[in-house]
């Protein structure tokens, strides 16, 4: 007599509980009792903040109008952001001139889109265009004047115009000189070193404020008496000063994961400083760092908004100028919420933006 | 044939005579700089009338201040501004820097929990606020919520405790009796017997391998000896809660709405990137140091403890002290609502009141420089204690 089956007992179907919606639901939101508890928090919070936020914003919303008349009763007005859109996106620039803005920030995307392109020709040649000749130019057709267009002065630029310009032409006049600042930091020159170092722990450990402060109050004072500096240009040299130093640290951090091999290498092969810098140590470092340039961009992008304290009308300017409207007062609520949309999506974008640039420059082995 | 020998070389490519001469560029470039901002500056402020000096420091500032830790009024000194300045500076870093890394090391972990719902609301949370400007957040809590709130007459009521209005928050404030003194004392004995038996509780770890239950012994010792002598002490500690008087509360601990607008602000902001931090840090950890742990028998506490906390915070500390210094450096955003911070009361009404433009934003540009350098070196002598030593 034998208990042992002769042949093998056909597999059974997993347990109810491990597979399917229910197993899902069972390992990712009730594993233990304390998970249980976290969800079962989490659902109430949501339950009491999405569906009265949705009430608010869409439901109840007033999207159509032409004044504060036509936000009567509960829920969010955007009329007061869609009458105003143009201001929160060219500032005081007069209307019938706006369309220079719209060119010029389309032939940037147009540089931007090109240079983004894998193996097209004269990649170098577009690359030094974006970077030198096109922020000149952009500046002619934006303030007017020499091209026989109408003069727009830098007072009536503002809203998300003034944010991009300030953001953009910051970490271009920001790059170059803090690829300088990490080479004089690494160099063997004692007194050369000193002064990077000093330069880069003074912009470092001071607010931005202060040294916006600094360029509103301060640099009238440095300069000769009859000369007179724009206030969009002093925040500018306040930004690109403040935002080299942490680019300085950044490349810093690419120049010091080179192997010394690499610099030993080009060496023996009798290049020069110049040369084995810029042809075999850069190019190594600025790859490794681009996720660190990113990040910093996104600061100096979200400190732009600092301006507003000395003054400028950049995208929280305008939103600051808005709420303080007497026709539209009490409608702060809607004001901070677009500007911090705007805001997001440009840093959000920009962060996964850089993600993606740390994948396409890992030319090395992956692991 | 060329037959040069190496001092033949002309003394222009010489590298050292070219790193001197270079060098004497730059000093020269520096000074030559320096003195031509200098020689500027002191045409311009004699064209103003103003000379640079400290002087002014004893003026009177005739000016008032909303919030000030010290005793201050308007007929104080410019030198007691900087003071009350620097010190609300301070207040609102502190208390800053500690909700923040409450709410981050709670938002971090959240972030890496199993539970998906709680993981998704973490990034959530993180990823809104990471990538909203800071002022913008501020003026969002100080315009949109604070000013939103009701007056004094209609406060939220919370508790009978805690109040809530447009003109601030209002607290409890404990008020210690003369006795309290006693309850402090025996705290330092606690925490002096907690260290001593911690010592001793290692040396006989170490001598004889049997452990001591050092955590839950400590942790009564330093709650249980201050409590005793609190209640043996009669206990000397009242409160002081507020209540409304009139149009407005009196008594307990109000928070001005420009305080707790920035301190949210600062709290939620920093909190967003400490967690990313502590995220990135236990992650650091490899599955393999924990694996390793489990099979030298230890329990699942003291793998935390031994083997995954120590190794996680060498990645995390540097870090996060940066964004304390972030903290404290972005508490100057006080200025655009009004909160008397250093920037706001002596870099912006002191010098617009003295015109002392060049002594003022140096003066507070040392200070930040002074406590970012401070943080920085002890941040060194922590990272050279810490750092990996390898074979």
């Amino acid at each position: 007599m034998s208990y042992v089956l002769k042949e093998r007992h056909p597999d059974l179907p997993p347990p109810r509980s491990e597979v399917g919606v229910i197993g899902w639901l069972h390992r990712n939101l009730f594993s233990t009792w304390y998970n249980t508890l976290f969800t079962l928090a989490a659902l109430y919070l949501l339950y009491r903040a999405i569906p009265p936020f949705i009430d608010w914003a869409f439901i109840q919303a007033h999207f159509t109008g032409t004044g504060r008349a036509s936000c009567q009763g509960g829920g969010a007005c955007w009329v007061f952001i869609s009458e105003r859109l143009p201001q929160f996106f060219y500032g005081f620039y007069p209307d019938a001139e706006q369309w220079r803005v719209k060119l010029g920030f389309g032939i940037f995307a147009l540089l931007l889109a090109y240079l983004h392109l894998p193996r097209v020709p004269a990649k170098l040649w577009v690359g030094a265009l974006t970077l030198f000749v096109y922020p000149v130019f952009a500046f002619g057709l934006f303030s007017g004047g020499p091209l026989g267009l109408a003069h727009v002065p830098t007072t009536q630029w503002g809203g998300l115009m003034l944010t991009l310009i300030l953001a953009f032409t910051g970490i271009v006049a920001a790059l170059p000189l803090g690829v300088l600042l990490a080479l004089g930091r690494r160099s063997k020159l004692p007194v050369l070193r000193s002064v990077c170092v000093v330069f880069i722990e003074v912009w470092r450990g001071v607010p931005l404020i202060t040294v916006l402060f600094m360029s509103s109050v301060l640099l009238p004072l440095f300069m000769p008496a009859h000369v007179d500096i724009d206030k969009l240009l002093r925040a500018l040299i306040a930004i690109a000063l403040f935002q080299s130093a942490y680019i300085a640290e950044v490349v810093r951090g690419g120049l010091q994961a080179i192997p010394k091999g690499q610099f030993e290498a080009a060496d023996a092969l009798g290049l020069s400083y110049a040369k084995s810098m810029s042809l075999i140590i850069l190019p190594q470092a600025l790859k490794i760092v681009i996720p660190g340039i990113v990040v910093t961009f996104i600061e100096l992008f979200k400190d732009t908004s600092l301006v507003v304290i000395i003054g400028l009308m950049d995208l929280l300017g305008i939103t600051q100028a808005a709420l303080n409207d007497p026709k539209w007062l009490g409608f702060a609520v809607e004001g901070y919420l677009f500007a911090g949309l705007v805001y997001w999506i440009f840093c959000f974008g920009l962060s996964r933006y850089g993600l993606f640039l740390e994948r396409r420059f890992h030319t090395g082995h992956r692991r | 044939m060329s037959n040069h020998r190496v001092n033949d070389t002309p003394w222009w490519l010489n590298q050292r005579v070219r790193g001197l001469l270079a060098q004497l560029l730059v000093i020269a470039f520096v000074a030559g700089f320096f003195a031509y901002l200098a020689y500027n500056t002191h045409v311009n402020m004699q064209a103003r009338g103003i000379s640079n000096s400290l002087s002014f420091m004893g003026q009177e500032a005739g000016f008032d201040v909303i919030q000030s830790l010290i005793p201050y009024n308007s007929t104080s000194t410019y030198a007691r501004v900087f003071l009350v300045g620097l010190l609300n500076t301070l207040f609102v870093a502190a208390i800053g820097i500690v909700f923040a890394s409450i709410l981050g090391l709670i938002v971090g972990i959240a972030r890496l929990s199993s539970n998906w719902l709680l993981a998704r609301l973490a990034g959530a949370f993180i990823e809104t606020f990471r990538n909203i400007p800071l002022l913008l957040q501020i003026f969002f809590f100080y315009f949109a919520v604070m000013q939103a709130l009701p007056t004094a007459r209609q406060s939220l009521d919370i508790g009978g405790l805690f109040f809530l209005n447009n003109r601030g928050v209002y607290l409890p404030r404990p008020v210690p009796e003369p006795a309290f003194w006693a309850v402090l004392a025996a705290f330092v004995i606690a925490a002096g017997l907690t260290v001593w038996l911690r010592r001793w509780a290692h040396r006989r770890q170490d001598l004889t391998g049997r452990p001591f239950p050092m955590f839950w012994v400590g942790l009564g010792i330093v709650v249980g000896l201050p409590l005793i002598v609190f209640f043996a002490a009669g206990m000397p500690l009242g409160w002081s809660i507020p209540h409304l008087r009139g149009f407005n509360f009196q008594g307990g601990f109000a928070a001005i709405p420009e305080f707790t607008s920035l301190l949210l602000a600062l709290t939620i902001y920093t909190a967003a990137s400490i967690a990313e931090i502590v995220r990135s840090g236990i992650l650091s950890v490899s599955h393999g140091q924990t694996e390793a742990a489990r099979s030298l028998g230890l329990p699942n506490r003291r793998v935390l403890q031994l083997v995954v906390l120590p190794q996680a915070l060498r990645v995390i500390i540097p870090p996060v002290t940066s964004q304390y210094l972030n903290l404290t450096k972005n508490s100057s955003l006080a200025t655009a609502i009004g909160y008397p911070d250093l920037v706001s009361v002596f870099a912006g009404t002191a010098l617009n009141q003295t015109g002392q433009a060049v002594v003022i934003i140096a003066i507070t540009m040392g200070v930040y420089l002074a406590i970012s350098l401070t943080i920085s070196l002890l941040m060194n002598w922590y990272n050279h204690r810490v750092r990996l030593i390898e074979r």
